[in-house]
């Protein structure tokens, strides 16, 4: 592993040849995930970037207190959950989905349903529609389980383009003008806390799950579809496991939206919810999971920012994803990864 | 040899679009015995190990396994009854460590049913079993082998591999598709006494396979195949000396010869 990164470089004229050598820092034993720990540093070696970023995810509303921004950040964590799901599902169970958008759509009119016709508040309709529109998803899914890469991708993009046709063709769910008036929440607190803190749980479960005997049958399903129907294990039952796992981040995304702008519109079929994750997993770095969502929390704030050059946005917003494909396509947390866990030292040779 | 037999063969056809890559081919293993499939090159072999284990529907016919019709179910409920194969090509999960290769076999239903090894069963440490595994079938438990990534293993190791993930299952019956192809002789030399061990241990064995020295060693009967149709079977002398065999899959005497040397 030493090897891997090892860059030759000439001196100055007729200098001494040096090379810049790469070393782990030691404390990772003979496999990724298990570290030889025997002091407080290297407790703190491990433990500090991950509180860095749960405190550094906590304060933020402090960081930017005034009313708009803490709504971006709630859009933010609703971004990073569906990236978080995107992330999982292609990086981790081999399936590429475009489905953020009936994700959103689908827990977002449950919640609003549920609220308007039923009259449940909030704190029952978005665990309700969480679980009930993971149930939903995960079955109109279910039919394309067997499909890989791009088809795949095509029949997820394609539910939430068919469901916008139909609720305003039909004219059902309120039509073009949407469900309003769905109740808000009591406190701009709990508003604010609940995403934050579902983000938080979202990202270190998911890490946690991939690592488990379950997680490594999904990554099993990713390498090789075939040995794991050779294994004895049913990889259309896996899938299913995996994708209801993701619509249920996904939906929870959906009802919390609806429940703070406190309307249901066809525009949560939005296209934005399927492609954003994706921009925010390049950028951030695939297969990482906090990388994802690093990647929303500076690509939805760079592009409200941007809000003031109009629709000249999506320029600036192009020129960055692009920037990042070309000169750093593995993304900034496989390479802050690779920084944190080796040093770098000159050498000559 | 008597008794029912563990697997049962009848008239299995399979065509690929105008290719007749298997045509009614028919046979029965015992249990307990190492069974070997020979043929030259595209004549059916792997794809007749498909139809069995399930990766493809076959045309017509019938296979029995321990006195239960399994023809056309799914590969994975096949694994589960005790029938597992080896692939040809290998298939590891190049992005895992060689020990968690082993935890997704282990977290089968056949395996998490029949439990029974050291610190596993129904909530034991897989981790453990696995390098168990991994050490009864030749890698080094103290060394750094298992803990390596799949990626990073070299051919002998995979096919090794290959093998223990069948071995997770606690197999009754394994079908091996070449696991002597692509070693070295000295890696081969160090694979047939763990063929010997597995038949020791009780698991009936299938092998198709090109390295008919070694086949015959531990083989007591052998079928051959040609372009997708049985031409004979039986003990491995009677089998090479027959005629169609000679000239259909050797095609010289010279090679035979070669076959016997040992």
């Amino acid at each position: 592993m030493n090897d891997d990164g090892r860059k030759t470089m000439n001196g100055e004229i007729g200098a001494i040849e040096r090379r810049k050598e790469r070393l782990d820092r030691g404390i990772k034993v003979r496999t990724e995930g298990i570290y030889a720990i025997s002091s407080w540093e290297e407790v703190a070696y491990l433990a500090l970037p991950r509180l860095i970023l749960i405190l550094g995810i906590l304060l933020l509303p402090f960081l930017m207190p005034s009313l708009y921004w803490n709504r971006v950040i709630s859009i933010v964590g609703i971004y990073g959950l569906l990236a978080l799901g995107f992330d999982f599902l292609a990086h981790y169970v081999g399936l590429v989905s475009l489905g953020g958008s009936l994700f959103i759509g689908v827990g977002g009119y449950l919640a609003a349903i549920l609220n308007k016709s039923f009259g449940l508040s909030p704190l029952f309709t978005i665990p309700a529609a969480t679980l009930g529109g993971a149930i939903l998803c995960t079955l109109l899914i279910l039919p394309a389980l067997p499909l890989r890469g791009v088809y795949f991708a095509i029949v997820t993009l394609m539910y939430p383009l068919v469901l916008f046709r139909i609720i305003e063709a039909l004219n059902i769910l309120g039509g073009t003008d949407g469900i309003l008036g769905v109740a808000s929440f009591p406190n701009p607190w709990v508003e604010q806390y609940l995403i934050l803190f579902v983000v938080i749980i979202a990202l270190f479960g998911l890490r946690r799950l991939v690592n488990e005997d379950i997680g490594l049958v999904f990554r099993g399903v990713k390498d090789n579809d075939q040995a794991v129907k050779a294994s004895g294990l049913s990889i259309t039952y896996y899938k299913a496991i995996a994708v209801f796992i993701t619509s249920a981040l996904g939906c929870f995304g959906g009802a919390y939206f609806v429940h703070i702008y406190m309307v249901a519109g066809i525009s949560l079929f939005a296209l934005d919810y399927s492609v954003i994750p994706i921009a925010a997993t390049v950028i951030g770095g695939g297969g990482t999971l906090v990388g994802p969502l690093l990647g929303c929390f500076i690509l939805v704030p760079i592009s409200e920012l941007l809000r003031a050059f109009g629709t000249l946005r999506i320029v600036f917003y192009s020129v960055i994803l692009l920037a990042f494909i070309m000169f750093r396509s593995e993304g900034i947390m496989v390479y802050a990864q690779r920084k944190y866990h080796q040093f770098e030292r000159w050498v000559k040779v | 040899m008597s008794g029912e037999p563990i697997l049962q063969v009848n008239k299995v056809s399979k065509a690929f679009g105008g290719v007749q890559a298997v045509r009614d081919v028919s046979f029965s293993v015992q249990a307990g015995e190492v069974f070997g499939i020979i043929g030259p090159n595209g004549s059916g072999k792997t794809t007749l190990i498909n139809c069995i284990t399930g990766f493809i529907k076959m045309d017509s016919g019938k296979v029995l396994y321990k006195g239960t019709d399994i023809s056309n179910k799914a590969p994975n409920q096949i694994a589960n009854l005790g029938l597992t194969r080896t692939f040809q090509i290998m298939r590891p999960y190049y992005s895992l460590p060689a020990y968690k290769n082993l935890i997704v076999p282990l977290f089968s239903p056949r395996a998490r049913r029949m439990g029974g090894w050291r610190g596993g069963g129904k909530l034991g440490d897989r981790g453990t079993v696995s390098i168990d595994i991994l050490e009864e079938i030749g890698f080094e438990r103290d060394s750094f082998v298992p803990y390596k990534l799949a990626s990073s293993l070299p051919t002998g190791y995979l096919k090794r591999l290959e093998l223990a993930r069948c071995l997770a299952l606690r197999p009754d019956l394994i079908l091996c598709d070449e696991v002597f192809s692509g070693l070295s002789m000295s890696e081969i030399a160090s694979m047939v006494p763990l063929i010997e061990k597995l038949q020791m241990d009780g698991i009936t064995l299938v092998m198709i396979e090109h390295r008919l020295r070694e086949l015959f060693r531990v083989a007591s009967r052998v079928m051959v195949l040609n372009f997708g149709e049985k031409l004979t079977e039986g003990p491995p002398e009677e089998v090479m000396a027959n005629e169609k065999v000679k000239e259909a899959y050797l095609g010289s005497e010279k090679l035979l010869d070669y076959t016997f040397e040992a």
